[in-house]
This record gives structure tokens, sequence and C-alpha cells, in this order.
């Protein structure tokens, strides 16, 4: 897979396909979108750099580990239904602070999902990943 | 004392027994003697013919109780389970001193203990099942002690799949029973009467539940593996194989007399199969030379005994089962003490080779007499009482000259295996072996003991537990209150006439006992013919049939398990849908419109994938399929899940070429002309059955409560017009929650079966 067209192409892929993939997420709650196809976006765009490039520069351009990222994406998704438990109301209701910018626990929650899709994908990627 | 408290009690016994008989300690005993004592306390109210029924609840949804019952039954063998198991304690703490795994060898025999106790004193069939099939496991783990031994592991394994399979017919019939009776209480079922037997099922229930017991009995052709059981040591084969856990069996169908005890089948199954398997074990006792094994044919013989006198009807019958009952535990659970006595001083228990032991263990060989002349039946022992009540059942009985006639050779036979174990090992002059040996320390000769005492006391006294234990035991069984006074001598009758019969013809067998064994042992019909080679082939069948459905079914190829899952699901789906009449086609009218070019490139796309020749091509293909039924998404108005399957589709492809790209399955993947015409066929049916299915669906009307709910209450509540996405991340949070943690750790768990995958390649290249 180490082709000279993919290799330069997914040079340009990646930042664009990153930039849509939050694109998608933040206008998700209102429009066509949201955290999983956002995050099924950024993991393409992140599969096409790396099919190329190997496992090890994969690595170094996340900066952080696959399995850490589903961990963390699946804690932010717990995280979000907790301010609505501490104001007594059920689990996951989520609370908007400025609803008029779109801003409230619904949001992370979809964070969360954004990267435990991203996570999971490369997670089973990395290792059929030349190192 | 509650009942329940015993059970439980019995069970939480199994630590504490674990960790003294661990310690080879002889206060391990304690624990059933205790029991002993609390079911002793019962025996006043048993006595005056009454009886104590616990209920508590258990399974209300399907009207199951922990219900339990103590009557002259359930008491008589409480009594036998917990006061024998206090021998037995007693004898293993000083018999398996030092030997390996004593902590659970305990541990398991009070476990066995405890469900023999539950079994008994269930009153309900679905309890009683769920201690019987616990027998069956504790009396596995105990036969297997040893299992380094293959000859071990094999009789463990046929006893506990011989006692399983019967369990399971036993199931069946109980839950036929249960339905017929409408409750699964036994005291409900008993206080019915005959009445279920005249229900059509009954002839069901009775061979169903016949099944379980005589598969638990032994009874012929299914005693092979009581035989055989003789491996596990000799605490074990005393207790479970002797007095308690083969008469399980005994139990279920004494209990159940009273409903079906006037039954044709009943009547018939009982007796054909008492008879033959007494007259088997009787024949069989005579081959062997090991004490152990004469032993376990004369019990298969008693329990043969005991089975026919359930079977045959009337309230003597059932005295005299419960009598013999009793005295074959006793005089059994001791002779096979006295047995296990000369193996571990002679270090041998061949009969026909030991001699003269009388003059080193004298203890021992007076003990070991009195339970013979016990099993014997002579005067004034408890035996002879039996004895004589078993000849009048069956002189009472309209096929008396039959049954007669089985019975004087099988207790002539019994006198031979009497004289074999308490007399000729004694007598005589001694062998090299005997020199050294000598009575064995109190604790492995008090339970012996004890048991020949009790056997000679009760002769000389049968009120002590005739009206006490017998009577009550015998009314159980009948359904009807009994009245019989036991008696040591009854005059001259023809029970005495055949009864020295018996013993005459057992001397004059004893005498030549060496020509007539070796005569019966040159014989090879029972090893080249009998249950227990059939057993083996039966085994080999199941292993040669287990290899051939492996290869069959699991032949490694991914595509093939693919291809079955498929077929199966459409042949399932299809069927479904044609049996329950679901064919149903909607209008089109107004549906067809600029779509139709969709429909026609999904065809084409499909069409490709099912004549791709190799992969690459197939995922392409395959792609093109995914992001067609995308547009078909986008143009029907749900560009959300356009929007992810063409994420998914895209990403799919991507990875697919990627992973390809690095597998070694190029070159070989190429199918062949028939291979994609089955694999097209495959593809056509499933894709048939899911359109048939999909037509149904759109026929219905539909119902758009959820949608109109979804619609107005999204931006109220959640601030949002997307609704799926509103759905997802609101709405149904949780469950969405619950998918990406499952996604999470699929991918993880992907992970780990890779990493195992990896690391040998690793390994190779450094």
């Amino acid at each position: 897979m180490n082709s000279l067209i993919l290799r330069t192409s997914s040079k340009l892929v990646l930042p664009v396909a990153l930039v849509f993939s939050i694109y998608v997420l933040l206008r998700g709650h209102n429009e066509p979108g949201g955290g999983f196809i956002g995050g099924l976006i950024a993991a393409a765009g992140i599969t096409v750099h790396a099919l190329p490039r190997g496992r090890d520069a994969m690595m170094k351009t996340l900066r952080l580990t696959p399995k850490a990222m589903i961990g963390v994406g699946l804690l932010l998704a717990l995280a979000a239904g907790i301010p609505a438990l501490m104001g007594g109301e059920p689990y996951l209701t989520h609370l908007w602070p400025f609803p008029a910018a779109g801003l409230g626990t619904a949001l992370i929650f979809d964070v969360g999902v954004y990267l435990t899709v991203i996570g999971s994908v490369l997670t089973f990627l990395s290792f059929y990943l030349e190192s | 004392m509650s009942l329940l408290f015993l059970v439980f009690g019995a069970l939480a016994y199994a630590p504490l027994a674990a960790w003294l008989g661990g310690r080879s300690s002889a206060v391990v005993a304690v624990g059933p003697l205790v029991l002993f004592g609390a079911f002793l306390t019962f025996v006043p109210v048993v006595a005056d013919g009454g009886h104590i029924l616990e209920t508590w609840n258990w399974i209300p949804s399907l009207g199951v109780t922990a219900a339990f019952r103590v009557d002259g039954l359930s008491l008589t063998f409480a009594l036998l389970i917990t006061g024998i198991g206090a021998c037995i304690f007693l004898y293993a703490s000083a018999y398996l001193s030092g030997a390996e795994r004593l902590p659970r060898f305990y541990a398991t025999l009070a476990l066995f203990m405890a469900s023999m106790i539950g079994a008994v004193l269930a009153d309900d069939l679905v309890l009683l099942v769920v201690f019987w099939e616990l027998t069956s496991l504790t009396s596995f783990l105990l036969i297997g002690y040893r299992p380094e031994n293959p000859a071990t592991r094999r009789s463990a394994q046929q006893g506990f799949l011989i006692t399983v399979t019967g369990g399971l017919a036993m199931l069946a019939g109980v839950i036929v029973l249960g339905t017929a009776a409408g409750t699964t209480s036994i005291s409900g079922i008993a206080s019915q009467g005959g009445a279920i037997a005249n229900h059509p099922s009954a002839p069901a229930i009775i061979i169903l539940i016949a099944c379980g017991a005589f598969a638990k009995s032994a009874q012929a052709p299914l005693h092979s593996w009581l035989a055989n059981a003789m491996v596990a040591p000799t605490p074990v084969s005393a207790y479970l194989h002797s007095a308690t856990m083969v008469k399980l069996g005994v139990y279920l169908l004494a209990r159940l007399n009273p409903t079906f005890g006037e039954h044709a089948v009943w009547v018939g199954l009982l007796m054909t199969f008492g008879a033959i398997t007494m007259v088997t074990g009787a024949a069989l006792a005579l081959r062997e030379t090991d004490l152990k094994k004469i032993l376990a044919y004369s019990t298969i013989a008693s329990l043969g005994t005991l089975v026919l006198l359930i079977g045959t009807p009337g309230q003597l019958a059932a005295v005299a089962a419960m009598t013999f009952l009793i005295v074959h535990a006793l005089y059994k659970a001791c002779l096979f003490m006295v047995a296990g006595i000369i193996d571990h001083e002679a270090g041998t228990r061949d009969a026909s080779f030991l001699r003269g032991l009388r003059r080193t263990m004298p203890l021992t060989s007076a003990v070991g007499l009195v339970g013979a002349l016990s099993m014997a039946g002579l005067p004034p022992l408890f035996g002879f009482i039996g004895k004589e009540l078993v000849y009048e059942a069956a002189f009472a009985d309209p096929l008396a000259w039959l049954t007669v006639a089985l019975l004087v050779p099988t207790n002539a036979v019994m006198v031979v295996v009497a004289g074999l174990a308490g007399w000729r090992a004694f007598a005589g002059e001694p062998v090299a072996a005997a020199s050294t040996a000598h009575d064995p320390g109190p604790a492995m000769l008090a339970g012996p003991a004890l048991l020949a005492l009790l056997g000679a006391t009760f002769g000389l006294l049968p009120s002590l537990v005739g009206s006490s234990l017998i009577l009550p035991a015998a009314a159980a069984v009948s359904g009807l209150p009994v009245t019989y006074k036991l008696a040591l001598w009854h005059g001259f009758t023809p029970m005495l006439v055949a009864s020295l019969v018996t013993l005459a013809a057992g001397a004059i067998i004893y005498r030549s006992w060496d020509q007539i064994r070796a005569r019966l042992a040159g014989t090879s019909f029972f090893e080249d013919k009998g249950p227990d080679r059939a057993y083996d082939h039966l085994m080999a069948g199941l292993q040669s049939l287990a290899v051939w459905q492996t290869g069959l079914i699991q032949n490694g190829s991914l595509r093939s398990y693919a291809g079955r899952v498929f077929l199966v699901i459409a042949a399932g789906a299809s069927a479904t849908l044609l049996l329950r009449q679901g064919l149903q086609i909607p209008s089109f009218q107004g549906v067809l419109g600029a779509e139709i070019i969709l429909a026609a490139l999904l065809c084409i796309s499909a069409i490709a994938v099912t004549a791709a020749r190799n992969i690459f091509s197939g995922i392409v293909s395959a792609g093109i399929v995914g992001f067609a039924v995308a547009l078909v998404f986008l143009f029907q108005g749900a560009p959300d899940l356009a929007f992810t399957q063409f994420s998914v589709e895209a990403l799919a492809i991507v990875i697919f070429l990627g992973i390809i790209g690095r597998m070694p399955f190029r070159e070989r993947d190429y199918r062949t002309r028939p291979e994609r015409l089955r694999d097209g066929a495959i593809a056509l049916a499933l894709g048939l059955t899911a359109t048939l299915v999909m037509l149904a669906v759109i026929s219905q009307p539909f119902n758009d409560r959820l949608s109109a709910f979804f619609r107005d209450a999204s931006v109220p509540h959640a601030h949002g017009r997307n609704i799926v996405n509103v759905i997802i991340v609101d709405f149904r949070a949780l469950d969405t929650l619950g998918e990406i943690a499952v996604l999470g750790l699929a991918a993880l768990a992907a992970a780990a079966v890779l990493a195992g995958l990896r690391k040998p390649v690793e390994e190779k290249s450094p």
C-alpha cells in the first residue's frame, strides 16, 4: 500500500477530513451529522493517511493511542450525564446553559461518541498496518 | 427443628467436613451424628402415623415450592443416610488417613449426604430432581476420587452418564406428571390417590420415571456401572453404592407407588425388571473373586428384589420391602467395611485366596460373621425376619410360583455371598498374607460393629423398628395405614420351608463355589455381549459420530460458515413467512419514479458481487451496493442515515483493501464457476427472503405516533432540529452509551485476538 499517489494525496486528505469531521460533529444537532458520522469521517481520513505510512507513523501523528481514545471517549460520554444527576434529575438528562449557542452537555456526549468511534476503528486497523 | 435448616445445615457441613477430614480427625463423624439425632426426634410423630410438612416459597410463578416432608418413608431413608453416614465418616477418617486430596473428598462426601437428605425430604418433584441430580454429580466426583487411574475415570463417567441420562428421562416424566396432576407437590399428587393412573399419559409417565429410577438403582440392563464403581475407595462404595444412593431409585418408586401401584404398566415393569435384575445380579456375583465386586453384584440382586417387592401389589409386599431395605442397608454397609478392613490389613480382597484371618483379626471376624449371618437370613438376626417377609409377600402374589422360583436361587446366592464375605476369609489355615494382618483401631471397627449389633438387636426385638419406622414407611408406600406385627418366629409355615430350602441350596453352592466360579468365569458371554461392552460400543459410536459431524460442520472455512448461516436465515425466515401466511404485496402506486434507476444500479452491482472472480472486485462491487443503498436513503429523506452509510462504506472499502494488500490469500482465493453459482444461489435465496419480509413490513399501515412525538419534542426539549441526532444524544442517550461501549469493547476484543495471532510471527523475526 505504499504507493506514491496515495502517499501524496493523503497528505491533503488528512487535514481536510479532520476539519470536515469536526464541522459535521458540531452541526449534528441541527443538521445531518453528529458524533458517529464525524468519527467515521475522521477515521477514514486517518486510515488513508496511515495506510501508506505504517503504524508507527500513525501513532506519532495521533499522540494518543487508539485504545486510550476509546477510554477518553467513553469517559466523556459517561461524564456528560453526571451534571444532571447532581441537579437531581435522571442520569443523562442533558443540560443547556447556553441554548442559543447550541452549547450543552449533549455536545460533550457527542464528542465522546466521536472519539470512541475513531478509537475503535483505529484500534482494529492498527493491527493490520505495517509497523 | 426446621427441615429446611436440617438440609441446609447438612450442605453447610461440607467446608467443616473438609477441614476436619483433611486432618483425618474422627470428629468428622459428628456432623452426620448430629443430623441423625435430629431426625430421631421425628420418630414419635411418625410412629403415631403423623407427618411434618414444611413449605417455603421458591418459584411461585411456576407453582414450585421448596417443600419438605417427613413421613415414615422419608424418615427411614434419612435415618439410614445419616446413621450409616456417621459410621462411614468415622471409618473413612481411619481408612483414608494420609491419602491425597482428603479435604475435597470429605467436602464431596458431605455434599453427597446433604443431597441425599434433600432428595428424600423433598415434597416437590422439581426440588427432588434438583437434589437427585446433585447426588449424581457428587457420586461422580466420589467414584472418580483417583482420576489418574483410567479405569476410575471410565467408571466415574459411566456411572454419571447412565444415571444422568436416566435422570433426564425422569425429568421429562416429572414434567408430564406435574402437568397431568396440576401440581408438582408430591403430597398433592399422593392425595389424588390412584386417579392420575387413569390419565391418558400415565403409561408415558410411568415409563419415563421408571427409566430414571432404574438407572439410579442399577436395574438390568443398566446395572454394570454399579459394579464398575467399585474402583472407588471402600468408604465410598460402602456408602453410595450399597446403603444410600442406589436406593434413591427405590425410594422414588416407593414414593409414587400409591399413585401408580394399581396400574398394569407399573406392576408389569417393576416386577419384570426387578426379577431380571435379581437373577442377573445373583448370577454375576458367583463369578467374581474380588470381595467388593461380589458384594456389589449381590447389591444389584437386592435392588432387584426391592423393585420387585414395590411392584408387587398389596400391603404385605410394602412391609416386606421396607423391612428388607433396612436389613440390607445394615448388613451391606457392615460387610463392605469389613471387606475394606481385610483389604487394608491383608493387602488383597481376593476371596479365592484369603484364609485364616480369624486368628490375627478376631474382632473383625466376629463383626463380619454377625453381618454375614444377617445377610444369609439366619435366625435370630434381622435378616431372617426380612427374608421370611419377602417369602410371605411372594406367596401372597398371584404369580407366587414364578416369584418364589426366582427368589429361592437368588437368596441361595445371598447365602453364598454371606459365606464368602463373612466367613471364608477368616476360617481355615492362615495364608502368608494373613500372618501380618491384625485388627484395626476402634475408628475403623466401630461402624461395622455397630451395624452388625443393630442387625442382631432388631432381630431379637423387631418391635424397636417395627411400629416406629417400618409400618409408617410401609403405609407411605402402599398409601393406606398398615397393620402388621413383626416377629422372629412365625411357626411352621411355607415361608420357613422356603427358607430351609434356600439355606440348603446356599450351603451346597458354597461348598463347590470354586468349581462353579471357575466354570462361570470361563464363559465369556458377559464380557463379549454384556451391557458393559454395549456401553463401550455406544461411547465409541458417539465418538465417531462427533468426529464425523465436526468434520462436516466445522471445516474451518469462513466462507462455508457464512454460507450456511445465510441459508439458515433464508430458510427459517421464509418458512415462517409462508407458514404464518405473512406474504403481502403493498400497492406500488405513485412510488416508482426516478428511483428505478437506483434499483437497477443496485441489481447490477449485486450481480457483480456474486459474479466477481476475485476478492478485490468483490469488495469494490459490494461497495457500490452500499453507496447505492445510501443514495436510496438520501432520496427517501434520511440524510443522516445516508451520511453514515457513505462514511461506513468508504471506510470499509479503504480498510478492506488495505488489509487485503497485506494478506497472503491473493492467489488461491479465486472462486471457481460452480462456487460462484452456489454463492449466487445462496445470495438469491437470502435476498428474496429479505425482499418478501420487507414487502410484508411496508404493507402494514404506518403508525407515526413516535415520529410525531420526536418531531414535536426535539426542539423544545433537546434544543436540536436534527431528530436523528437528538434521539441519539438525548432521548435515547443511555442506549447510545451502551452501543459505544459495545463498539469500544468489540475493538479491544478484536485487538486481543489479533495480538494473539501476531505473537508467533513477531517471535520468529527478531
